[in-house]
């Protein structure tokens, strides 16, 4: 699991505290905003609607980190399989863990983890099996996640989410690809 | 330009494609449904299943429920208080503009705008509810 990073101050300072976490690989137009430069239009204007839309992708993440613990537990997953699926579920991790300290930073309540999930177990019998099961997470990952970029108040929220929404496309080519499927299969995906 | 083959082969590929994607025979229609049905709904999959309570209240059993009402599933005051019954009508409206139709929803989506991409998906989830091998009666009531 990862491990929670350091719990500096968030409750003013949340612009910095997004990015300063989601940030490693951002680009130079965040840097620039984090430096205060360059603010979107609809920076810092959080709403209830946005804190239920990160939950909502909470829930879905936590879902992903169980679902790969299972697909790694299986014992049908080569050795290779199984570093990319731990790193997966690694990312999800994060994600989680971002989703949650953001929902606290902008005084939300972090809706509660469920106990267990009834995944479809009997139909995860091969190798091929869990990567398709895992690949279809991924893929109805991004659509919700772009189905939620646009519904965001706080548009740097939603620049937030579009980081997520890459990495976990990149999952879902990677793991069509391992699975012999056309790895990116349109231009557009909704 | 020595490009020029290649741009030209390129030319040929995509109007190839595009041709053969406009007169490419048509399925059973029971069979395209589902096909492009199941692709529709594949954007529903991130939160939704048919047969489980994930994110998302499972979607056997849809068609016919009162809003807010599946089994073993934490919904929203909004959801829960809506007291409306899905039907293709109802549901089209929502899935427009989930988060406008049912303000305070916790489904956080914009909605679907293509009008043809809602109706597969709610063909699709029809489909799945009165077949007895994907939702068993019963399920989702
Ligand atoms: C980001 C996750 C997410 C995505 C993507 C999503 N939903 Fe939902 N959906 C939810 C949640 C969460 C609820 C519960 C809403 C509430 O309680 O307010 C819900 C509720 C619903 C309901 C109400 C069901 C009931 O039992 O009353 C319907 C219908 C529905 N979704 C259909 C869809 C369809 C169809 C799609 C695909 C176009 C979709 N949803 C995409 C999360 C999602």
């Amino acid at each position: 699991m990862v491990q929670r990073q350091d719990s500096k101050p968030m409750q003013p300072a949340r612009r910095q505290f997004l990015f300063a976490t989601a940030g490693a690989g951002l680009s130079g137009v965040v840097v620039a905003r984090l430096a205060g430069i360059v603010r979107p239009a609809h920076a810092g204007e959080a709403s209830e609607d946005d804190i239920r839309i990160l939950n909502t992708a909470l829930s879905a993440e936590r879902e992903a980190v169980a679902a790969y613990n299972l697909g790694a537990a299986t014992g049908l997953l080569t050795a290779g399989v199984k570093r990319l699926a731990i790193t997966f579920r690694d990312h999800h991790a994060e994600h989680a863990d971002l989703l949650e300290r953001t929902v606290r930073a902008i005084g939300g309540q972090v809706s509660e983890a469920v106990q267990s999930y009834d995944f479809p177990k009997d139909d995860l019998q091969t190798q091929a099996d869990v990567l398709g099961f895992a690949a279809s997470l991924e893929r109805g990952a991004v659509s919700a996640y772009s189905g939620a970029i646009p519904v965001f108040n706080d548009r740097e929220l939603a620049g937030a989410a579009a980081s997520i929404l890459a990495d976990e496309a990149m999952h879902w080519a990677v793991l069509r690809q391992a699975l012999g499927q056309e790895p990116v299969p349109s231009a557009f995906i909704s | 330009m020595k490009d020029n083959g290649s741009a030209l082969v390129a030319v040929r590929v995509l109007l190839a494609t595009l041709l053969l994607g406009s007169v490419a025979p048509a399925h059973p229609a029971s069979r395209a449904v589902t096909e492009q049905g199941s692709d529709a709904y594949a954007r529903c999959i991130g939160c939704h299943s048919l047969e489980r309570n994930r994110t998302g209240p499972l979607h056997c059993g849809l068609l016919g429920r009162t809003a807010g009402t599946a089994a073993g599933y934490n919904y929203s005051d909004a959801m829960a208080e809506l007291g409306i019954v899905w039907d293709r009508s109802t549901l089209d409206a929502f899935l427009r503009e989930p988060m406008n139709f049912v303000p305070g929803t916790s489904m956080g989506y914009a909605g679907v705008a293509d009008p043809a991409i809602r109706a597969a998906i709610i063909d699709y989830i029809e489909a799945a509810g009165s077949d007895a091998d994907v939702c068993p009666p019963g399920l989702g009531r």
